[in-house]
């Protein structure tokens, strides 16, 4: 077994207080790791330190107490090392789909002409063969979602945090995409974490989901998904997962207030 | 592209301005203070190689050093109240209270330090120019949009990435308001300028016709200053779009 991909050692965090309200515990003394190769569902209510979570791996955030551990190693700078991919696309409306695609290569240096050849390879992989030198208002909202993927991946992160990527899609874009999303995965074998409000997307995403119900989190519910690789989208109505699927969502509405 | 009857309504609506003048001022019949169109025109025609050759150069070099001047100064005073709070709380106040200043009453002392050279109208031009460049510029550096930001970060960008590659894509579209207005105004403040003192230029040669009660030689320079305005402000346009082909 290699060494898990991510690992929170007894990490507290707390916002300071600021005007009107007084300072959040979100985190206390949480542990958990997640595997190289795995692929991580997190679920849970707003407000519950999904994103916050996000911002410590991410870099943009400290914890207050404790380390967080990349690849085995303890990494106080994190920006740069791993891959984020955020809710909304923010493609630059002023670069084309080729030069959204190699920003983060060219912010790490590389030139522009072999940036241009990396993401030229990828472009068929991804469905944006044709479309390089568009514009991202030319292209439709699950085009859009897939530059921005493909930007994420090429930040060449083995961890990549993708946060409800898919929410602001119809259902049947959805759909597609989170079967291009697996077939991604299975090929390029990195390590996922997702965030997602929907249970159905959790359990035929992922290994295993995160649970997250309220804020200060000592620690959460974690369930394996009893499927097997690779996956069919019929897969989640299978009786097991049907259980497993009321129990989740029991799980958080007995949380969440009407 | 424009259609050209898009055209249509605004060209009924000055020709039958015109037309109304024209009936008015030869009604009136006094040339001296309300000359007709037909005057004017008549009177440009006139003094096509007076104005064109003689007082339109000094009048556009007062323009073009005084916006180019405002746009170092501007764009430059704005790229550093978006980067030091200190300096935006110093300067922020400043430029709004510099444009309570009638700069009218101002200009005849820019004739006095600076005399009757260029640079006393190239003052009155840049003090009147200097805030919507700045103030769009400042507001366009500071709307680049926050999870962007936070995104560039996560790819380990520099303080010198995110203003390159995100505050100044983000600005550009303000900077472009800004001088649409800077250009317009540029042209009422070198006219300014030269009616207070000068011995060139289409506002100082207006000013001369005034003493000499020929009210179409008034007339005549300010068509042409305005034609000016629209001239730059069209090049400005046309810029503008250059620079957002992306946009729809």
């Amino acid at each position: 077994m290699s060494k898990p991909a991510l690992q929170f050692e007894k990490i507290s965090f707390t916002y300071p207080p600021s005007k009107g309200s007084d300072e959040k515990v979100i985190f206390d003394n949480l542990d958990f790791q997640v595997n190289t190769g795995e692929f991580v569902c997190i679920i849970g209510p707003s407000g519950s330190g999904k994103t916050t979570l996000f911002k410590l791996v991410t870099g943009l955030m400290q914890p207050t107490i404790g380390s967080i551990l990349l690849n085995g190693e303890n990494e106080e700078k994190r920006l740069g090392k791993v891959g984020y991919m955020p809710q909304q696309d923010l493609l630059m409306p002023w670069r084309t789909i080729m030069d959204n695609a190699a920003l983060p290569l060219e912010i790490k240096g590389i030139p522009k002409k072999e940036a241009q050849t990396q993401v030229r390879q990828l472009l068929d992989e991804f469905g944006l063969t044709g479309v390089e030198n568009k514009y991202p208002s030319d292209l439709s909202g699950g085009m859009r979602q897939r530059v921005s993927f493909l930007r994420t991946v090429l930040s060449g992160s083995n961890v990549l945090l993708l946060d409800e990527p898919f929410s602001s899609l119809d259902a049947i874009t959805r759909l597609n995409m989170q079967e291009w999303l697996l077939n991604q995965w299975e090929k390029y074998k990195s390590t996922v974490l997702f965030i997602t409000h929907d249970v159905d997307e959790a359990l035929f995403l992922a290994d295993r989901v995160f649970v997250f119900t309220e804020a200060p989190i000592q620690q959460f519910y974690e369930l394996k998904v009893p499927l097997e690789r690779p996956r069919q989208l019929k897969d989640i109505h299978k009786t097991k997962v049907i259980e497993l699927k009321e129990y989740l969502i029991d799980q958080l509405r007995s949380r969440v207030l009407p | 592209m424009k259609q050209w009857k898009d055209y249509i309504a605004p060209a009924l609506l000055i020709l039958t301005g015109l037309v109304l003048w024209e009936v008015v001022a030869r009604i009136i019949g006094l040339a001296f203070i309300l000359p007709s169109p037909t005057q004017v025109a008549v009177k440009l025609w006139d003094l096509r190689s007076v104005l064109l050759i003689g007082h339109l150069p000094a009048t556009l070099s007062v323009i073009l050093t005084g916006l180019l001047l405002s746009i170092l100064l501007g764009v430059g005073l704005a790229v550093w109240m978006n980067t030091s709070k200190t300096a935006e709380k110093a300067f922020y106040p400043i430029l709004i209270a510099s444009q309570t200043i009638p700069i009218i009453a101002l200009a005849p002392i820019f004739v006095l330090w600076f005399g009757y050279s260029i640079w006393s109208k190239v003052a009155v031009t840049l003090l009147i120019t200097f805030f919507p460049i700045t103030v769009n510029t400042f507001d366009g550096l500071r709307s680049s949009n926050k999870e962007l930001r936070d995104l560039l970060y996560t790819m380990g960008a520099t303080r010198k990435d995110i203003f390159f590659k995100l505050d100044v894509p983000s600005a550009l579209p303000h900077f472009f308001s800004g001088l649409k207005v800077a250009v317009t105004l540029s042209v009422i403040g070198a006219a300014i300028g030269e009616w207070l003192g000068a011995q060139a230029g289409l506002g100082y040669f207006s000013r001369r016709m005034m003493t000499q009660f020929d009210g179409a030689g008034v007339f005549a320079p300010i068509v042409l200053l305005s034609i000016v305005g629209i001239v730059l402000f069209l090049f400005v346009n046309l810029l503008e779009k250059l620079a957002f082909k992306w946009r729809k």
